[in-house]
């Protein structure tokens, strides 16, 4: 069928033992296998794969609209309403489900774009060194010389209340601690023999750097990404509480919670299903992401 | 050591400066017309031209700038807008609000979390050590204002147990001295308001410290049991010391010091929490002075409360800083991070 001429084979004699036969290693074979048997990963990536399902599938897992109003003011939760609904009659449940978007958004965007931000700042500090680190190092000391929340409330009290800039917010707030961790990662691989050889090469900085340092920095980037997550989910029903987040009629979760405060004694369920939204969608991310920091810690390892 | 001190506290200057960089924006670098900003739309422009000359909002930046900070090592926080009083007078009755929280706090924090650790390392992979760390990762995952609602919801509704707004009983005479509610109350021998601060406290700090409680558990497990592994832990077992002389005499005394910085790091985290957990309790702290600042425009006391909270924390960091040089001597010091 083919009138192509065979290139001559010069390449090694085939294996003894046909592949199929051999147990294949690899790593990321070791990691699917080590993940499997850590119980807190799996639960954890459960809980969250749930969550993100459950933003997808928001418009055909309810019927309602989450701004619909109707006349059934604080009603305690029903066949018609699972969750009850809330003071001006919206299906809490709805409410809830939508929520999972605005979260997941906000966790997914922020922590984004911490980890570009921070993990850039930190691969030229660590790597170039000199004046820059210092410089850097510097800021990032300044970030974190404030509690967190509050360098978020002075951001937003600036920029005023919006959820994009809660978002802008938390991506800032998030910044030096990937940026230190990323700093001191580069700093210990940059030692290591194979970019020694590499730079012996004479490969150019820029290659280096993109090529075999930052894969060999993913991994506690990734696990911290994961706990970072939780706590920027945190942090956005923080600021929405505070009133400082998303704005009404936004179903975003800390902003149900700042309205249902005052319906405590009328409706606790107003308050019970958002919190616990936000406590579960937490504690997927923080098991998964003890989970993922277990399977890659070397120290770890059997 | 005392190259180190000073080492740290040269750090310590680029660092000041840019947090005052930063909350001199929160009023000063409002984007647009800060003024506008400031006192709302409804605003007539002879009060935006009032506000704008106030704040000196119609000079340039950088002399804003070197005025806001020549004000602040003054010691002038500025004036608020709502109350026309001076902010640093103002503030000093919140502060010790908040500090009484957040001592209180912790110390339930370490109490709780310390033991549970200990008990956790101790019997490791037990039910008890699953429970306890089950706990402890709930509790890290718990958003605190959630947690607060819901202990009001419940301990002060349903079961009409505690109080869960404010410091005292409005109805009770009592007089500020030190503004430490519960120090005023011993001083003044009055042990029926020492019970009722008492009360008022409990909800508060055990919702502010439900999340350091819940991270010195974990420290304190994991940094257990390195420590017990090690031999000088079996030379104590070998010669025939009783478990808990050795685990509460010699584990610990080595495994606290991780410990105890995450307790100094945990101490300053608590100032951000309390600006949550102060609003929800109406707890009169500087928590939930920034918190009202917040929904009625009232920046310069947003930004001097941010300033004076920050200022805390890094100061907490220092000693946290220092006191873990101090106590554990084969620390570099200040060789890099």
């Amino acid at each position: 069928m083919s009138a192509h001429i065979q290139p001559v084979p010069f390449t090694k004699p085939e294996p003894p033992i046909s592949p199929e036969k051999e147990i294949v290693e690899s790593p990321f074979r070791d990691f699917v296998r080590a993940f499997l048997r850590h119980r807190s990963a799996v639960i954890g990536s459960v809980i969250v794969l749930s969550f993100l399902l459950i933003a997808i599938l928001a418009p055909f897992i309810t019927s309602y609209e989450y701004t619909a109003r109707s006349q059934a003011l604080l009603q305690a939760p029903s066949v018609d309403h699972w969750f009850g609904t809330d003071e001006m009659g919206r299906d809490l449940f709805t409410r809830v489900i939508y929520g999972t978007r605005i979260s997941l958004w906000v966790g997914l965007f922020a922590i984004s774009g911490s980890i570009i931000v921070g993990s850039l700042l930190g691969l030229i500090a660590g790597f170039y060194g000199g004046w820059r680190d210092t410089m850097i190092s510097r800021i990032f000391d300044i970030l974190l010389a404030f509690p967190s929340i509050l360098l978020a409330i002075a951001i937003v009290a600036m920029l005023g209340r919006s959820l994009s800039n809660a978002l802008l917010a938390i991506a800032i707030i998030n910044i030096p601690t990937f940026g230190r961790l990323m700093r001191s990662r580069v700093l210990s691989v940059k030692s290591e023999d194979y970019i020694l050889a590499a730079r012996a090469m004479g490969m150019k900085n820029r290659r280096i750097l993109f090529h075999h340092i930052l894969p060999n920095c993913w991994t506690p980037i990734m696990v911290q990404g994961t706990l970072g997550f939780a706590t920027a989910v945190i942090e956005a029903a923080a600021l929405g509480f505070l009133g400082l987040g998303a704005q009404p009629p936004e179903p975003e979760w800390g902003t149900m919670l700042a309205d249902a405060r005052q319906y405590i004694q009328l409706a606790p369920w107003t308050m019970i299903f958002p919190g616990v939204a936000v406590a579960l969608t937490v504690l997927g991310f923080n098991l998964l992401g003890d989970g993922l920091r277990d399977i890659f810690d070397p120290r770890m390892k059997q | 050591m005392i190259s180190y001190i000073i080492r740290r506290l040269i750090m310590l200057i680029p660092v000041l400066i840019g947090m005052s960089i930063i909350t001199f924006s929160v009023v000063h670098a409002i984007p647009g017309d800060p003024a506008r900003t400031i006192v709302g739309d409804k605003a007539t422009p002879a009060q935006i031209q009032e506000i704008r000359e106030n704040l000196g909002l119609d000079k340039p930046a950088y002399i804003q700038y070197f005025t806001y900070v020549k004000d602040i090592l003054q010691g002038d926080l500025g004036t608020s807008l709502i109350t026309k009083q001076e902010i640093s007078k103002e503030i000093k009755p919140f502060l010790a609000a908040t500090t009484e929280l957040a001592v209180v706090a912790m110390l339930i924090a370490v109490f709780f979390g310390v033991n549970l650790g200990i008990l956790s390392a101790w019997k490791q992979n037990s039910w008890f050590d699953y429970t306890a760390m089950l706990i402890a990762l709930i509790g890290v995952s718990m958003p605190i204002f959630w947690l607060g609602l819901m202990e009001q919801w419940f301990f002060a509704q349903e079961l009409d147990l505690l109080p869960s707004n404010g410091r005292l009983d409005p109805r009770m005479e009592f007089d500020a001295i030190t503004n430490f509610y519960s120090i005023d109350a011993i001083i003044q021998g009055n042990w029926y308001a020492f019970q009722d601060v008492l009360l008022h406290l409990i909800l508060p700090a055990v919702a502010l410290g439900t999340i350091p409680m819940a991270i010195i558990a974990r420290m304190t497990r994991s940094s257990m049991l390195e420590v017990m592994r090690s031999d000088y832990i079996r030379t104590a077992r070998a010669k025939g010391l009783g478990e808990f002389w050795v685990i509460y005499k010699h584990t610990l005394k080595n495994a606290f010091i991780p410990v105890l910085t995450v307790v100094g790091l945990q101490l300053g985290l608590l100032l951000g929490g309390a600006v949550l957990t102060e609003t929800i309790f109406s707890w009169p702290g500087v928590g939930r002075y920034i918190f009202d600042a917040i929904n009625a425009r009232n920046y310069p006391v947003i930004q001097s409360g941010i300033l004076i909270l920050a200022t805390i924390f890094v100061l907490i960091n220092l000693i946290v800083d220092l006191l873990y040089a101090w106590v554990d001597p084969r620390i570099q010091y200040g060789k890099g991070e």
